[in-house]
């Protein structure tokens, strides 16, 4: 098979996914349905990835306390709720992560 | 963090862009170390491994493709692979058209081949912060350069020297993304339509994450909005 072929193949199956709306531009207008279900994208995509990464990081559902991913999760959810400043819950998030992963769990 | 003292309205959107991509930067690395780890392996030529991250330029489809030609899957196959695995990216385009509609046509190309999912989350939370941000454009371009030249940076370290940095890749700095998702959605979800659809789209996530492609992930987020949706007509219906 010609790799140089696929590449291409795939960059451009790719661009069509990512740019094909960005290029129509202003002439796509959205119904107000769909303007309203396009709000809710946000939330719902980047919980969608994060929820299997911390309540199952190897595959298998672990919500046990030895599960470093979940605990620094649950933990960055609450500094966000409480401080509601991005770069606290990052490296709050990713000191618990470590701390637990390297000095509690050894 | 300070950023370098600039004139230009453009550079200091761009900047402000890229320094807030850079913990998605710190996530993102293990996963191109892998990657370029993997490609160097063959079949592939190292130049192919190369050519992925810079002209495709997204992640889970570049592993997947490895993978697929691993297994000698054809050609076609491996491209309609590619397309289902980004159509989620059509769900950011649709979410951020409106702060690029008016742009060029040179601008919507160049910022629809630099969206990534980090990219947009860190857009979408900019958008939800400045709805009337008249830079947001830069900000998007800093943002997805940043992310760019990092991936084919270390791209191109794993191929060169990725077998010399096994503990890197067990380190788990793919947390940083979940951290940084995390610090995004949480002020998102004060209305309970968000959170409703939120909590959906987290658990089916999980139940139908053995779906092939990435599907379970575009099913779970379809619900997810159905549900929040639902809620907010619902709560409409109250209020009259």
């Amino acid at each position: 098979m010609s790799f140089t072929l696929m590449i291409v193949g795939m960059a451009l199956a790719t661009v069509a996914c990512k740019a094909s709306l960005f290029l129509l531009g202003s002439r796509v207008v959205f119904p107000p349905l769909l303007k309203q279900a396009l709000e809710f994208v946000p939330v719902t995509v980047l919980t969608a990835i994060v929820v299997p990464l911390a309540i199952a990081p190897e595959g298998a559902l672990d919500l046990s306390w030895r599960n470093p991913q979940l605990v620094a999760t649950l933990a960055a959810i609450g500094i966000a709720a409480a401080a509601r400043q991005p770069l606290h819950t990052i490296v709050g998030g990713l000191g618990v992560f470590f701390v637990w992963r390297f000095a509690v769990l050894g | 963090m300070t950023l370098p003292e600039t004139d230009s309205p453009h550079c200091a959107a761009a900047l402000e862009g890229a320094r807030d991509t850079i913990p998605m930067i710190v996530g993102a690395l293990p996963f191109a170390l892998i990657f370029g780890t993997l490609a160097a392996q063959g079949p592939l030529a190292a130049w192919h491994g190369q050519a992925m991250s810079a002209l495709v330029f997204a992640g889970s489809a570049q592993f997947i493709a490895l993978g697929l030609v691993a297994s000698h899957t054809g050609l076609l196959v491996i491209w309609l692979t590619t397309f289902v695995v980004n159509l989620r990216h059509m769900l950011y385009g649709a979410n951020l058209l409106p702060a690029v509609a008016a742009l060029p046509l040179r601008w919507r190309l160049a910022l629809g081949f630099l969206l990534t999912d980090e990219t947009f989350a860190v857009v979408a939370a900019r958008r939800q912060l400045a709805p009337a941000d008249r830079q947001i454009h830069w900000y998007f371009l800093g943002s997805g350069l940043a992310l760019y030249v990092s991936w084919n940076t270390v791209t191109l370290v794993g191929l060169l020297f990725g077998s010399a940095f096994p503990q890197l890749q067990s380190l788990g700095l793919e947390f940083a993304i979940v951290a940084t998702f995390v610090a995004i959605v949480v002020p998102q979800l004060n209305r309970a339509p968000h959170l409703a659809a939120a909590i959906a789209a987290g658990t089916l996530a999980y139940l139908w994450q053995g779906m092939p492609y990435k599907l379970g992930l575009l099913a779970s987020v379809a619900v997810g909005v159905a549900v929040g949706l639902a809620l907010n007509r619902l709560r409409n219906r109250e209020a009259a």
